[in-house]
């Protein structure tokens, strides 16, 4: 008698959690789509790629320009302006990684690996959204020389690179090529 | 105090019919007419019909601005342009609204202070207290989405910053952003949900509101004494004693509104929202609207890092954190005694959080730079240490005076204090 009363009362058991069980994974399948709606859509994700001549841009000057609704800052940098940021030690800095999309996770934040590369280092190419809460930083200001945000104190300098304020990272920098001498692909 | 049984008598034969069937008027009766409420209650205490007007004039204005309003990047600003210029009464509904706002936070900051000041959260009223506290975060984060709606350049920036935030949560803070923005960036698919979602909120304020009002019908409300009701002498019925005061301090109340609507209606806003959102562009000075401006000048002391935490979180969490630790004000508040009326010490870090919750709003709106970091870090430590130190030390060290037995007998004791002369008027209404 106990020994079946304990048999009915496993299979009620399996029952109940398994009608619970295939009602939660049944919330969770109709849940999602509500859920999965938020997200970036097919038409955001298609602004995939532009493509900027900088044939015009010359040694000093810098263009904004639009990619997936943020700023992109380029800049032809001067001379003085690399070897700034040539002059600072790596370690010093308050973030080490380059932030570079286009180089390794690991990469080290010198002034090469943020420029363009060896040969195009007076080339730097960032998106121009404060990594501290996305406001675009003003250019040639602050207390480096580079970019300073007007929000919250935040200031980098000439390679992007934070160095003052409540930015936790440089300026992140986008995949991009040159594509030509003078035309930058971003995306 | 919920006052027993129901006094409710229908007159007419439909009354019985529908006591019978739907008891709607009972309720009505029983909450708003019979209900007993302290005879002491002080003007501090009208706040809540004030909010609750308050809430009425923003759902129907926005209900029918939502009529005249385009959601779209395109058309946002000159729709609300149009609003102000060719619709008709259109300046005034939206002048409503947008002060309407203000007024709504300056009467929950009232609300929320008397709270602090006479200990209303303190047991048995603890689920009324954090009732009230969801209601102030919808309505922060209501107030948020529809500053975004205009789509002037403090729309856009606000925005971006606000929803920047949760890129400081580690590991899922970009996928969490992205998953607000509908992108990379704020843009079409953002301002469409937010004109959901600030549709969608006072509503959500409203039912939460129903809960707040239930629960202190459960519980009775408190009193400037603290002292709970213990004979009918202590009460008067709402109507028509607290309906009467309910109704001048609204009328006072609106005659502020009416000021700020008819002449000064910007005098909140800021310039820069008259200028259409450009992506491209921040403006030098980005600040939130006034009642946001204590937890702007928070999230900004956090200039350091604490340990694995930067500051940059670490703001983030300091600025949440100091909406966040209201909830739990009843369980850190160890005095037994109620009214800061009977605790002097209270009284007087009451005042000077008081104080310095209106110095941070300043230091909120000014830029993060020299003197003022200082003294916003100076400013979020005593807010800080106000709720996490001073609340439970107090309890423990503090003497307070001595009680009146009740809440008659406060109020005898203060009239004979006021004129020896004029006998103490002896209230028979139950």
């Amino acid at each position: 008698m106990s020994a079946n009363e304990t048999i009915e009362h496993n299979r009620r058991d399996f029952l109940y959690v398994a009608t619970a069980m295939t009602g939660v994974v049944g919330a969770g399948a109709v849940a999602w789509p509500f859920i999965d709606q938020m997200r970036p859509d097919a038409s955001t994700l298609a602004m995939a790629t532009i493509e900027v001549d900088v044939s015009s841009i010359e040694s000093g000057m810098s263009v904004t320009a639009k990619w997936r609704g943020k700023p992109i800052f380029i800049r032809n940098r001067t001379d003085k302006e690399i070897e700034e940021a040539k002059a600072v030690t790596v370690a010093d800095l308050p973030d080490t990684n380059a932030r570079n999309a286009n180089l390794g996770a690991d990469a080290a934040a010198t002034d090469v690996d943020r420029s363009a590369g060896e040969g195009k280092e007076n080339w730097i190419v960032m998106v121009g959204s404060c990594t501290h809460l996305g406001c675009v930083p003003l250019g040639q200001a602050g207390d480096f020389g580079g970019w300073f945000c007007p929000c919250h104190g935040s200031h980098y300098d000439t390679a992007g690179r934070i160095r003052s304020g409540p930015a936790p990272e440089n300026l992140h920098i986008p995949n991009y090529e040159f594509i030509s001498d003078t035309v930058i692909r971003i995306g | 105090m919920s006052g027993g049984h129901s006094t409710y008598s229908p007159t007419t034969g439909l009354g019985r019919w529908f006591d019978t069937r739907l008891p709607l008027p009972r309720l009505v009766h029983d909450s708003f007419i019979s209900y007993p409420v302290p005879r002491n209650l002080n003007y501090a205490y009208t706040f809540g019909g004030i909010l609750a007007l308050m809430l009425g004039v923003q759902l129907i204005t926005g209900i029918v601005l939502a009529m005249h309003y385009t959601a779209s990047t395109q058309m946002a600003f000159d729709s609300v342009e149009k609003i102000m210029r060719d619709v008709n009464s259109g300046w005034l509904l939206r002048y409503l609204h947008a002060n309407g706002a203000s007024m709504f936070f300056v009467a929950v900051y009232v609300h929320i202070f008397r709270g602090l000041y006479y200990g209303s959260y303190k047991a048995p009223r603890e689920v009324i207290w954090v009732l009230g506290c969801i209601i102030y975060l919808l309505m922060m984060a209501t107030a948020f989405m529809g500053y975004v709606l205009p789509w002037g350049q403090m729309s856009f920036w606000g925005a971006t910053v606000i929803t920047g935030f949760f890129t400081a949560i580690p590991v899922v803070g970009e996928w969490i952003q992205s998953l607000l923005l509908g992108g990379f960036a704020v843009d079409n698919p953002t301002l469409n949900r937010f004109f959901s979602l600030h549709y969608l909120l006072p509503f959500m304020i409203a039912g939460v509101v129903v809960l707040h009002i239930w629960a202190f019908h459960i519980t009775g409300q408190t009193n400037p004494t603290g002292i709970e009701v213990k004979h009918k002498t202590d009460t008067v019925p709402f109507t028509p004693y607290a309906t009467i005061k309910d109704g001048f301090a609204m009328i006072l109340f609106i005659a502020l509104f009416a000021y700020f609507v008819f002449y000064i209606p910007n005098f909140l806003g800021h310039a820069d929202n008259y200028i259409p959102a450009d992506p491209l562009k921040t403006p030098a000075h980005i600040v939130p609207e006034w009642y946001f401006l204590p937890f702007y000048a928070i999230l900004r002391a956090i200039t350091f890092n604490i340990g694995p935490i930067d500051s940059k979180l670490g703001g983030v969490l300091a600025m949440f954190g100091a909406v966040l630790v209201l909830f739990v004000v009843p369980w850190l508040d160890t005095s037994k005694v109620r009214s800061a009326v009977y605790r002097p010490w209270y009284k007087l870090f009451f005042w000077l959080f008081l104080v310095n919750a209106v110095f941070l709003g300043y230091l909120g709106s000014r830029p993060a730079e020299g003197i003022y970091i200082a003294l916003m870090q100076a400013s979020t430590a005593f807010y800080f240490a106000f709720f996490l130190i001073v609340l439970p030390v107090l309890g423990l060290v503090e003497t307070p005076r001595r009680l009146p037995n009740s809440i008659t007998e406060a109020v005898l004791a203060k009239k004979k204090k006021g004129s020896a002369s004029a006998p103490a008027a002896t209230e028979t209404q139950g």
